[in-house]
């Protein structure tokens, strides 16, 4: 007797769970030739709201983990990524329309670039933070705390590495996160968040929602509890970037402002995606007391 | 609602001096009345809380349920400096939207009702919890002393604990004999008395059927409010329980023609929450109820979110923490 085909529930990931979406819908996902695929949930504002209250709850406990174990928990992400190669490569082939070769290529790099964040968690504060030299008989430390809340609007080409390019960066240094995937590509996403779920990322650090980034930044942008956001998945849109960024200047959030045309994200990255969502502390302490 | 109550309180409350007369008549009474459908009570109770209350009727609800809160703290560490914060709070719990209504009432222990009234005068009430809150575990005289302290003090209302052993054992009289003493001890010189709240601790009541039976006791005994829980006890007050407890205020009303209060305290923290149950005063109870004069919640936290939740309607946008006192 044939076997019935198990199919996916592609869901969303928020608070460590993956619930459907509130409004109940999806939407259909096509392959890059125009194929049917899966549906996935289409997020709603109000699944804004609850990743943002996700969020908001995780960021105690991680901003307050050592850096030391940050880097851990993102170097064992890239870990269990390699554990689901194969699938991370179909998902990437089937939405990019690479060839298995390209997909095999877009799988290294966004394991590598996690590990490369990984490797940084511990060494940020060293680079971009300072001891200043000041003319009193005090001791002058600067040093980097994250933001808080990060709302990322994931590119929409590259639905992988453009995704852990634009994630690591922010929970490395302690930030939290809020993703919304790529609108027409959020399947390799979708198994990204089942990879976090199951590598000691603290449930609420990272929510990623498969979605319309036109239709929830609005949403996210406005949103009083979010400090800061990343608009490089309205690239190439420059009118909506704008209202994004006028709507995020009511709580002074940090703005990544969104490029005119998708980066291309096979080259190092630097510094600046990190230091886009950090705040510098400055203390001045007496000396000899 | 039609309604067959007698016109005259005085004489519908006469009608049953005879169940209260002594402890037999008052347990048969008690006991013959009819038990909660447990499995009903909490599907009726879950059905009322899919209500989908939306944009007008929402800010309605969000404003009301506002002006129904019980500002409360009630912990060992509250110092004056704490209190009077949050008496500013009850008076402009939104300080930057002047449209945003106060609070019914601030809800401390006795020690602190000067501290209360300082600040909020007689704009917004006072409610101390009273009779060796929140275990109830003293002699009567000193529940007394401890009432007539907080009424001196200027409290408008007073929150008592009922004596859960004694009920559990079956010592009605008892119960019943207590509230009527502190009731007296709510008198003032001028002859006008503190608003009397009766805390049942259902937590602690096991069974419907018990609330059912206590809301019955303390409306009888000259109870003004019936309260669920002191917030002390987990679980505290749930949708099922007020449920059972709205029905008992509905059905001595239309026994005796007299009205009586509902507050459910602790555990209700989101503004959702709070409209679900502001429904199911609207549905078992009648709208009636629905003022700050007889119903009430009691609270800390959900005031912030209902304030979070009123911002978004004004302003379009989710609102967040930051922007609302911590307490």
């Amino acid at each position: 007797m044939a076997r019935l085909d198990v199919r996916k529930t592609y869901k969303l990931y928020i608070g460590g769970a993956f619930p459907r979406s509130e409004s109940g819908h999806s939407y259909e996902v096509a392959d890059a030739a125009g194929r049917f695929v899966a549906n996935a949930s289409l997020a709603s504002r109000k699944d804004v709201r609850d990743a943002v209250v996700a969020a908001r709850k995780a960021f105690g406990g991680w901003s307050g983990r050592t850096a030391y174990n940050r880097g851990q928990i993102l170097y064992r992400i890239a870990e269990v990524m390699e554990d689901r190669r194969p699938q991370f490569e179909d998902a990437v082939r089937q939405s990019e329309g690479l060839g298995a070769a390209a997909a095999r290529g877009q799988v290294d790099a966004a394991v590598d670039r996690l590990v490369w964040y990984a490797g940084w968690a511990d060494k940020l504060a060293q680079v971009v933070g300072n001891a200043n030299p000041v003319a009193g008989p005090f001791f002058n430390h600067t040093a980097p705390e994250p933001t808080g809340v990060v709302g990322a609007l994931a590119p929409q080409e590259s639905s992988l590495l453009g995704l852990v390019s634009t994630l690591a960066p922010v929970v490395v240094s302690g930030n939290v996160a809020v993703v919304v995937s790529s609108y027409g590509r959020p399947l390799p996403a979708v198994t990204f968040a089942e990879v976090l779920a199951t590598s000691d990322v603290p449930g609420g650090v990272v929510n990623i929602l498969t979605g319309d980034a036109t239709v929830l930044g609005p949403w996210l942008a406005g949103h009083m509890d979010v400090n800061a956001i990343d608009l490089v998945g309205v690239a190439g849109h420059p009118d909506l970037a704008g209202e994004l960024e006028v709507a995020a200047a009511d709580n002074l959030k940090r703005v990544r402002r969104a490029p005119a045309a998708e980066p291309d994200w096979s080259i190092e990255p630097g510094l600046e995606p990190m230091t886009a969502f950090l705040e510098h502390k400055t203390v001045w302490h007496p000396v000899g007391v | 609602m039609p309604t067959t109550a007698p016109t005259d309180p005085a004489a519908g409350l006469a009608s049953y001096s005879e169940v209260t007369k002594d402890e037999r008549a008052l347990r048969r009474f008690l006991h013959g009345l009819p038990g909660v459908d447990q499995v009903g009570a909490e599907a009726r109770a879950a059905a009322l809380g899919t209500r989908s209350i939306k944009t007008t009727a929402k800010e309605w609800a969000l404003d009301l349920a506002i002006r129904m809160v019980d500002l409360t703290t009630l912990e060992g560490q509250d110092t004056p400096g704490k209190v009077r914060a949050l008496a500013a709070k009850a008076l402009r719990p939104d300080p930057s939207d002047p449209s945003c209504p106060s609070v019914a009432a601030v809800c401390v222990y006795g020690d602190m009702v000067a501290e209360v009234k300082s600040v909020v005068g007689d704009a917004v009430n006072v409610a101390a919890v009273a009779t060796a809150f929140p275990s109830g575990r003293a002699a009567l005289d000193i529940k007394l002393a401890d009432t007539r302290d907080a009424v001196e003090a200027g409290a408008d209302e007073i929150d008592m604990v009922i004596d859960r052993g004694a009920f559990l054992a079956g010592r009605y009289q008892q119960v019943f004999d207590e509230i009527v003493a502190v009731k007296e001890a709510c008198q003032r010189p001028d002859g006008s008395h503190a608003h009397l709240k009766v805390i049942f601790e259902t937590g602690e009541l096991q069974t419907y059927d018990n609330v059912r039976r206590v809301s019955w006791l303390a409306m009888l005994a000259g109870a003004d409010f019936i309260k669920t829980s002191t917030g002390k006890v987990q679980p505290a007050a749930t949708l099922p329980v007020t449920l059972v407890m709205l029905e008992a205020v509905r059905d001595f009303r239309e026994a005796t023609g007299v009205q009586i209060g509902v507050k459910p305290a602790g555990g209700i923290r989101t503004a959702k929450d709070a409209i679900k149950y502001l429904v199911m005063v609207n549905e078992v109870a009648g709208d009636d109820w629905l003022t700050p004069d007889w119903f009430r919640f009691g609270a800390s936290t959900l005031l912030n979110d209902l304030l979070m939740q009123r911002t978004k309607l004004t302003t379009g946008r989710y609102s967040g923490p930051d922007y609302f006192t911590l307490d």
